[in-house]
């Protein structure tokens, strides 16, 4: 029986707090409202106040030929990562979360390595690993870029999952007959479902965003945000301001997904044990 | 209470995986920084410190290395300024809202990184937002120069990028923290200012850490920011390796640089690591 | 319901007036008076559900009632911040800091009020040793048991002397064995030190083996507030006569001064018109052939059910009618079939019908 949650009485030293809390806040997300804002500006970026408002930055964007194709090699790619990730990812936290083995200790810092460490180590390595194999730099490598960076971030939510998970009820389905493949086909994975979509939702937006290990792998073929990034050294152009806003609203609402799914997971583990 | 084959299929693909993409290239890196380049402009395999040597003699690698640490510091300064008070008004006063302001703070976390250092760029520069709006009310007649293409815009901006890493981790701690302690404590005498320093905080002790250090190594590590918004005062250490590997095309040195980042950075989180385990309680 | 304090001298303590909570719709609490007296051992009695608990945090601070008083002495207790009140708690999970010592946490209360560092350690010494944890002082919590925990819980609390001490349901984690030792330390401590203890629990036999008085509450309401041999012996509603103890409700009418329960029949003093009894299954006893005292109330049935309890035996006896009654016998009847009972219009008490409660 849950015990009745006390109520806090607002306390002076609290509406610091709130002001604070307001303020960072406020530092946060001002510099995405003045995209967004921006992006409807007629005279283009700086200047204040923004003049007349328009959409023909967003015109622009969409005739806008290169911008669109490092879209679907952006997309490519992050497909193409979510699966090296999960099916690597995936493997690992089960051998981290229930197996003993030698230089468990080692392998757990390596695979979580990645999330730590600034992408540019991470990428410049991998150069020179593709260099000294004589592969060509292409959307290929950067896969394999992602797809390793990636697994630290499949590991780590299908973890979390593994964690909540009872293990009575794989223990009841052995005691029932069904053997160890069995088990994690028919009780594990189907209880696995919500963090592995929630990791590969997460997976995908990453990888959509990268730009320190592609940076260094990339061949002909752009990824979107190096095709932005190549456009910003050589000017800014309003544009960037549309596409930008764009991105934005579709990682809001990838995201806000994710923490949805998450907390249905959590609210499904806790209805389980009452 | 699992087989040998579940284990071994569970274990061996990943280890194989992570050896290849991780484990190797870290070693192959090792290998190049001991190697260098030829006059035409071919990699050379000649094993020698000279690179590490060049590291410790010629003073931009180290007056570079300095500002970058500096810069860290201080985004992780203001990271956990920023991002502490923040977790514990979520975690104690915001009641039933919450999960909803948990989700406001991550969501800047996964919108583009390149999208909110450009933002910012646009706030900033001579003719930017900020700039016309503080001339438009009057307040300077002139741009001010020092907003953009400086260490502060590179601080500003990496500051407003990593306060979440930092928050994450302090909230989870402060969650963590059962609400009868904080019960018992005023139970016993203490105000909530004197419950926050005697218990909330020892216990939060672990979260902060974490985000300390995952803003400082990230900040580190950082090259977009500095290039796009550092100007030449505020180039970092990654833009030196950028650059190596690029135009200045001396990869034995990209790597040696790179390598020592490595080896700074798991030597950070082995001491964090130890700091978190002293400090937590449960 | 009300209640003063009934002991004889002792001017109360805490005054409980009018108090009431809702959360939401909910209601937890409807119109409590209490009053607790110095030195008293109070239970709060209840089932889960039943805002014990919740009425303990109002009184410790932790909850603002929706309505009433609450005065300690001269003063308003209410108007004041949990850590204002010469209240302390011992917690139902102990809540020790995990971050600091056996003796920190001992001292944490004596250290925030910014006493002297000698007193500190000497009353701090004082409290262990009383609790018979002197030898852990510099243990962290997590390394001792959980009765060895509740132990330094309750030094925690007393060591900085309160008017009053709260205990929610503090053993209801300990095993059975150490539940009855600890009863038994908490009482004789209580005496020692001559403090008002309430202690909340919905185990009734640990409320009757320590209390002086027992507040037995319902739904929010106070159903009886009596000492234990009161509360036992004279229930005053049927769900008192339940939760305490073992009885057998009797429904029956009353007509020209004569109880008539099914096929049983004896005189009583009271108004034409339904009545309930309460009637404890050891005043029931076992007829021996010739044992038939005058005025008594006889019964012949069929033998049910036995349950051999140790020291005792509950039998349950069919008696015509649909009637059926427990019967507690001392020690071991062997193998029984047929019966004749009798027991003593006396031991027949008077309760009131116990209304549903939303």
């Amino acid at each position: 029986m849950e015990l009745l949650v006390s109520e806090t009485k607002l306390v002076s030293g609290s509406r610091w707090l709130l002001c604070h809390a307001v303020a960072v806040f406020a530092f946060l997300y001002l510099p995405i409202a003045v995209l967004i804002l921006y992006s409807f500006n007629g005279e283009g970026v700086g200047g204040f106040p923004p003049h007349h408002l328009t959409l023909d930055w967003y015109r622009t964007l969409f005739a806008d030929g290169p911008i669109w194709d490092s879209v679907l090699n952006s997309l490519q790619v992050a497909l193409a990562a979510m699966v090296i990730a999960l099916t690597f990812g995936v493997p690992a936290a089960l051998a981290l979360e229930r197996a003993q083995f030698p230089g468990k200790a080692l392998f757990r810092r390596l695979v979580l390595l990645p999330l730590i460490l600034p992408g540019i180590i991470t990428g410049l390595s991998l150069l020179m690993l593709f260099n000294v194999m004589g592969t060509k730099l292409s959307l290929m490598t950067i896969v394999l870029g992602h797809g390793t960076a990636l697994i630290s971030v499949a590991t780590t939510e299908v973890f979390a999952g593994l964690q909540k998970l009872d293990r009575a009820q794989e223990e009841a389905s052995l005691d029932l007959g069904a053997n160890y493949w069995q088990t994690f086909w028919r009780i594990t994975v189907p209880n696995l479902k919500l963090p592995i979509i929630g990791a590969a939702l997460l997976i995908f937006t990453l990888s959509m965003d990268e730009i320190a290990v592609s940076f260094f792998l990339i061949g002909r073929d752009n990824t979107l945000p190096l095709e932005i990034w190549g456009r910003l050294r050589r000017g800014i152009t309003p544009e960037i301001n549309a596409v930008s806003t764009i991105i934005f609203v579709f990682s809001l609402v990838a995201i806000v997904f994710w923490y949805r799914l998450r907390m249905r997971g959590e609210s499904a583990a806790e209805g389980e044990t009452r | 209470m699992f087989s040998r084959a579940y284990k071994a299929a569970v274990t061996l693909p990943p280890l194989l995986w992570v050896t290849v993409f991780l484990l190797l290239p870290y070693l192959l890196m090792f290998c190049y920084s001991f190697w260098s380049v030829s006059e035409s402009q071919t990699i050379v395999h000649s094993w020698n410190f000279s690179n590490y040597a060049q590291l410790l003699r010629v003073d931009v690698y180290w007056q570079t290395l300095l500002r970058s640490m500096s810069i860290a510091a201080r985004v992780t300064i203001f990271s956990l300024v920023l991002g502490y008070p923040l977790a514990y008004f979520l975690s104690f006063y915001a009641g039933r809202k919450k999960d909803l302001l948990y989700q406001l703070v991550i969501i800047p976390l996964w919108v583009s990184y390149l999208v909110r250092a450009y933002a910012w760029k646009t706030i900033l520069g001579s003719e930017g937002v900020l700039n016309t709006l503080l001339q438009y009310v009057h307040l300077t007649k002139h741009p001010l120069e020092f907003l953009l293409y400086s260490p502060f815009a590179v601080v500003l901006t990496l500051t407003h990028i990593y306060t979440p890493f930092a928050f994450l981790p302090i909230y989870a701690a402060l969650e963590h923290i059962p609400r009868n302690l904080v019960e018992a404590s005023h139970d016993l005498g203490a105000t909530p200012g004197q419950t926050f320093w005697k218990v909330i905080f020892p216990l939060s002790i672990p979260g902060v850490v974490a985000g300390a250090t995952f803003a400082f190594v990230l900040s580190l590590g950082d090259f977009l920011a500095p290039l796009l918004l550092g100007g030449p005062s505020g180039i970092m250490i990654s833009n030196i390796v950028v650059s190596l590997f690029g135009a200045a095309y001396n990869w034995p040195l990209g790597a040696a640089i790179s390598f020592c980042m490595l080896l700074l950075v798991v030597s950070l989180l082995f001491f964090s690591e130890r700091l978190e385990k002293k400090w937590s309680f449960s | 319901m009300t209640s003063t304090a009934a002991a004889a001298g002792r001017a109360p303590l805490l005054r409980i007036q009018n108090v009431a909570k809702s959360f939401g719709k909910n209601v937890v609490l409807r119109d409590i008076s209490l009053d607790v007296a110095e030195g008293e051992f109070l239970t709060i009695l209840g089932e889960s559900g039943s805002g014990k608990t919740t009425l303990l945090r109002i009184i410790a601070g932790f909850e603002t009632a929706s309505a009433g008083e609450i005065w300690m002495g001269e003063e308003r207790l209410d108007r004041q911040p949990p850590y204002r009140r010469r209240v302390n708690t011992v917690f139902q999970h102990y809540a020790l800091f995990p971050h600091l010592t056996v003796e920190q946490n001992v001292a944490y209360g004596l250290r925030v009020a910014k006493r002297p560092e000698a007193e500190i350690a000497s009353r701090v010494a004082e409290a262990l040793e009383k609790v018979k944890m002197s030898a852990h002082a510099k243990s962290k919590p997590s390394k001792i048991s959980g009765g060895q925990q509740q132990r330094i819980a309750l030094a925690r609390a007393l060591v900085n002397r309160p008017r009053l001490l709260l205990l929610d349901e503090p053993l209801s984690a300990l095993d059975a064995n150490l539940r009855r030792q600890m009863q038994v330390e908490l009482k004789s401590l209580q005496r020692e030190v001559g403090i008002s203890f309430i202690f909340v629990t919905h185990d009734q036999e640990e409320a009757m083996v320590m209390s002086d008085r027992i507040a037995l509450l319902r739904s929010g309401e106070l159903e009886q507030v009596a000492t234990p041999r009161e509360t036992y012996g004279r229930p005053a509603t049927a769900y008192a006569a339940q939760f305490i103890g073992h009885t057998n409700l009797l429904k029956g009418e009353v007509r020209a001064g004569a109880v008539r329960c099914g096929l049983l029949t004896w005189p009583a003093d009271l108004p034409d018109g339904p009545a309930l009894f309460s009637l404890r299954p050891e005043n029931i006893h076992l007829m021996a052939a010739s044992a038939a005292k005058s005025g008594s109330v006889r019964a012949r049935g069929k033998v049910r059910h036995q349950a051999f309890h140790g020291a005792t035996e509950l039998i349950r006896v069919e008696c015509g009618d649909g009637m059926v009654l427990v019967v507690r016998t001392p020690g071991s009847s062997g193998m029984l079939d047929e019966v004749e009972l009798e027991f003593s219009p006396a031991d027949a008490v008077l309760v009131r019908e116990s209304p549903e409660r939303i």
